[in-house]
């Protein structure tokens, strides 16, 4: 008889990060779904060059660090980046654009800082930023929505996608996105109602705006119930996010959105289920993760209210990065028998 | 019918399914004596054992053969059958230093040593008679840890609650249900007799939800005591909600203190198995000798209970349960959890063995490569004591000690929940285990590095005081007044000796 040595526990649970990671990707699936429909196919080609690039830089900065790369690459925790990046970047972009924001996501944010597990920084909103403030023209711009808009040409889309260049018969992209919309036209001392009433607005928030949110929320929710992620991040954020706005409201609804507005526009949702419950770069308690997504929502809403861009969210998640550690320092839970907190 | 848990369930912990659930009930059956018994000097917390015996010497079942010299921390150990002492041997268990076993070879008579007396009606006996009882048959917490039953039952005033635990900590681990199922009575007999010794108010016997036989058992059994102190409670089957210190907050919700002792919550808290033991001793004289051990696993035939005389090789119980499945297997003494690998079956049930979970490849997890830690936080989740092993994890690996302690490390039980948990599949547990170590010895070599220097600076003060006599008697001696010889010694300091001659010009020169 060979009796094996080993050290306890003899029983360990299914649960793995490869697991987990393949969830967070699943729950990605409703927002991804919606917004081809909205975007049309540069959805794809944005989230395919997208992961190639993550996943050719990750080779490249595991194999420079001398580390395993197909076992790393396993735990598809690269796909993960790689996809919320292509989500929070505009539908259809110049390839070097995407490319640009992969290098910083993945060689920037996550390997110069050690790797998966030791990022300061969310690599997906650092990507994104450095292709915000780097190329402000491709980035800034989202394809306008309403009722009767349509896919761009697959020709023109292609020409914008290989040189950058715009094709004369291409307005789609210049269009405003209903935080623009909102911004500029209260700006212009509109009310809300005279504001609702234009274009691009549809039953709850900006048109075709909600529905991204709506299935954000869905692929949160599930991820929520399979206990991948906790609640407490993005409640947090939902709560401070929705009172902030409906302080406003209250005080002048001509002025200010309603919450049902302001919590489906912009990537709220998505930042709330997918951006802030990462908990590499958030906080670690129960109770600083309320501090943490608490602080995300009210930096979005002052930057949404009087920042220079319409959506603050992924600066207000990098602010919050920042003091995460801070945040971890002061809100470690009382140890059991002990008469105090750490 | 399961009944519903009389707690809330707690907010950390695992709850097992499927194997656990399989590990629930097995048979209870008495191992034979075997031909040769070692039995170890040291099977409990605290000072060292001397031997009572010698070789070649006849000794009777439940002849000491071994005490502690001051009965205050530490147990007597007692001959489990009759035969012949064949001397001492050397037994080295895995995580504890060596000890010196008594091998007994057995006659099969099964003799009894007269030593003991019984008593037909215990309860009748004075407490300090009982006390004393309970440290004479060296009966130990029988869930484990082994600490000197007598030594928490010696808190005079203070403790309201007694908890009987019944709630088997670890899954594998059936060794309490089967001794619930077959002798309630006796367990409730040893809880009246331990309620006396603590002056307690009541009694909460614990078992766990989906132990229906143990519960059924033992609700007939209060019944029929009809001691109104005694009450029979449920809690969540949740792991390790029958760790002690879990079990005493689930159920008073007190919890004890950091660096202190269970009875300092107001609460004593005392395994099933101890109570029928301190019974047994008080009913019969026949001190703590045998014990009830799961033999269990898919690693062996025929997963049973069995009664044992301590000594007993647990090679002799996998036979008796039919012996090895397969070719390999992890031999474990404990449960699935906190359970240690042994090296081969030759090792002897002690007082502390409540399991040997005889697991086959196919159960248990080997161990992936791990991962970097996430930081996902499902280990502070289900740990029991609320610590946050995932910045204990960082702490740990950079040695920084002071922040381990901030953070509560002393305070992990190492249950293993973390472990079990943690998706990126880090040896937690392992780490926390070797940290607390250097922690402790740390604190060690900081209080002899403290009395090195109380005594240093004691003995300073006694070369001063000795200087200071000496000074005194020369000064009386003398009989220079004290102003003259403070003067003198300036002088001297100066170098200045030549008014020594003249003091009343030097001074004015």
């Amino acid at each position: 008889m060979k009796f094996i040595q080993q050290s306890g526990p003899h029983w360990l649970g299914a649960n793995t990060v490869t697991v987990m990671m393949r969830r967070v990707l699943l729950a990605l699936l409703p927002v991804s779904l919606v917004s081809v429909w909205l975007f049309g196919p540069g959805v794809v080609l944005n989230l395919a060059v997208a992961v190639a690039a993550c996943a050719g830089f990750e080779m490249l900065a595991l194999r420079l660090r001398g580390l395993p790369v197909a076992a790393t690459l396993s735990d598809y925790s690269i796909l993960v980046t790689a996809a919320l990046l292509a989500l929070s970047l505009p539908p259809l972009l110049p390839w070097w654009v995407t490319v640009t924001a992969c290098f910083f996501a993945t060689v920037v944010a996550k390997h110069l800082y050690g790797g998966l597990g030791y990022n300061l920084f969310n690599p997906a909103m650092v990507g994104y930023l450095v292709a915000l403030i780097a190329f402000p023209q491709f980035v800034a711009d989202w394809p306008g929505l309403s009722a009767d808009h349509s896919w761009p040409e697959a020709a023109a889309a292609l020409s914008y996608f290989a040189t950058g260049a715009l094709p004369a018969s291409f307005d789609a992209l210049s269009g405003a996105t209903p935080l623009d919309t909102l911004k500029e036209q209260l700006g212009n001392m509109r009310t809300m109602a005279e504001i609702r009433a234009g274009e691009g607005f549809g039953l709850l928030a900006g048109y075709g705006w909600e529905w991204l949110n709506l299935a954000s929320l869905a692929g949160g929710l599930w991820l929520l119930r399979l206990r991948v992620i906790s609640w407490h991040a993005p409640g947090a954020l939902l709560a401070t996010l929705g009172s902030l706005y409906f302080i406003g409201y209250a005080l002048d609804s001509g002025a200010n959105p309603s919450p049902v507005l302001g919590l489906l526009s912009g990537g709220t949702m998505f930042a709330a289920f997918f951006i802030v419950t990462d908990p590499v770069s958030g906080a670690a308690s129960p109770a600083g993760r309320i501090v943490f997504g608490a602080g995300v929502g009210a930096l979005t809403f002052a930057l949404r209210k009087w920042g220079a861009y319409p959506d603050g969210l992924a600066f207000a998640v990098v602010l919050m990065n920042m003091c995460a550690p801070l945040i971890d320092r002061y809100t470690v839970p009382r140890v059991y028998g002990h008469r105090q907190r750490p | 019918m399961t009944a519903t848990p009389d707690s809330r369930p707690p907010r950390w912990g695992i709850r097992f399914t499927g194997d656990a659930v399989r590990h629930s009930t097995l048979p209870l059956c008495t191992a034979a004596v075997p031909g040769i018994l070692r039995v170890p000097l040291q099977q409990h917390i605290g000072h060292r054992t001397v031997p009572l015996v010698a070789a070649g010497e006849r000794v009777l079942k439940g002849q000491p053969l071994g005490a502690v010299r001051d009965q205050t921390l530490g147990a007597r150990v007692h001959a489990p059958s009759s035969g012949v002492v064949r001397g001492l041997e050397n037994l080295t268990a895995p995580g504890r230093p060596a000890t010196p076993a008594v091998v007994i070879e057995t006659d099969g008579a099964d003799e009894v040593w007269p030593g003991y007396p019984a008593h037909a009606k215990p309860l009748r006996l004075a407490t300090s008679a009982l006390r004393q009882a309970v440290i004479e048959a060296g009966i130990v917490g029988l869930g484990g840890a082994a600490f000197p039953a007598g030594l928490k039952l010696n808190k005079g005033g203070g403790v309201d609650t007694l908890i009987l635990n019944g709630a088997e900590c670890e899954p594998c681990i059936n060794c309490d249900a089967a001794l619930l199922q077959a002798d309630p009575q006796r367990v409730l007999l040893g809880a009246q007799i331990m309620l006396r010794i603590l002056e307690a108010d009541v009694c909460l016997v614990a078992v766990k939800q989906g132990m229906d036989a143990a519960a059924a058992a033992l609700a007939g059994a209060i019944e029929q005591v009809g001691d109104d102190r005694l009450r029979l409670v449920t809690v969540p089957p949740v792991y390790p909600v029958g760790g002690e210190a879990q079990l005493i907050n689930v159920l008073t919700g007190r919890e004890i203190p950091a660096g202190g002792l269970p009875w300092d919550s107001g609460a004593v808290c005392q395994n099933v198995a101890t109570a029928a033991a301190v019974a047994r001793f008080l009913t019969s004289g026949e001190p703590l000798i045998s014990r009830i051990v799961t033999v269990t696993g898919a690693g062996v035939a025929r997963p049973t209970n069995f009664d044992a005389r301590i000594g007993t090789p647990v090679a002799a119980l996998i036979a008796a349960a039919g012996g090895y499945v397969g070719r390999e297997c992890r031999l474990i003494m404990g449960g699935a959890m906190m359970g240690v690998p042994l090296a081969n079956d030759s090792q002897p049930v002690t007082k502390a063995t409540n399991c040997f979970y005889v697991a086959a490849p196919t159960e248990t997890t080997p161990r992936s490569p791990e991962r970097p830690c996430i930081r996902c936080g499902d280990c502070a989740t289900v740990c029991p004591v609320n610590l946050m092993p995932q910045l204990l994890l960082q702490s740990g690996r950079k040695n920084d000690f002071e922040q381990l302690e901030h953070l509560g490390l002393q305070s992990c039980i190492e249950c293993g929940a973390c472990d079990y948990v943690c998706p990126s599949r880090i040896p937690l547990t392992q780490q926390f285990a070797a940290n607390k170590q250097a922690l402790w010895e740390r604190a060690r070599e900081r209080r002899q590095a403290e009395q090195a220097e109380r005594r240093f600076s004691a003995r300073e003060a006694r070369l001063a005081a000795a200087a200071a006599e000496r000074t005194a008697a020369l000064n009386s001696q003398t009989e220079a007044p004290e102003a003259a010889l403070a003067e003198l010694l300036k002088r001297v300091e100066n170098g200045n000796d030549r008014t020594t001659k003249d003091p009343d010009t030097a001074d004015k020169g």
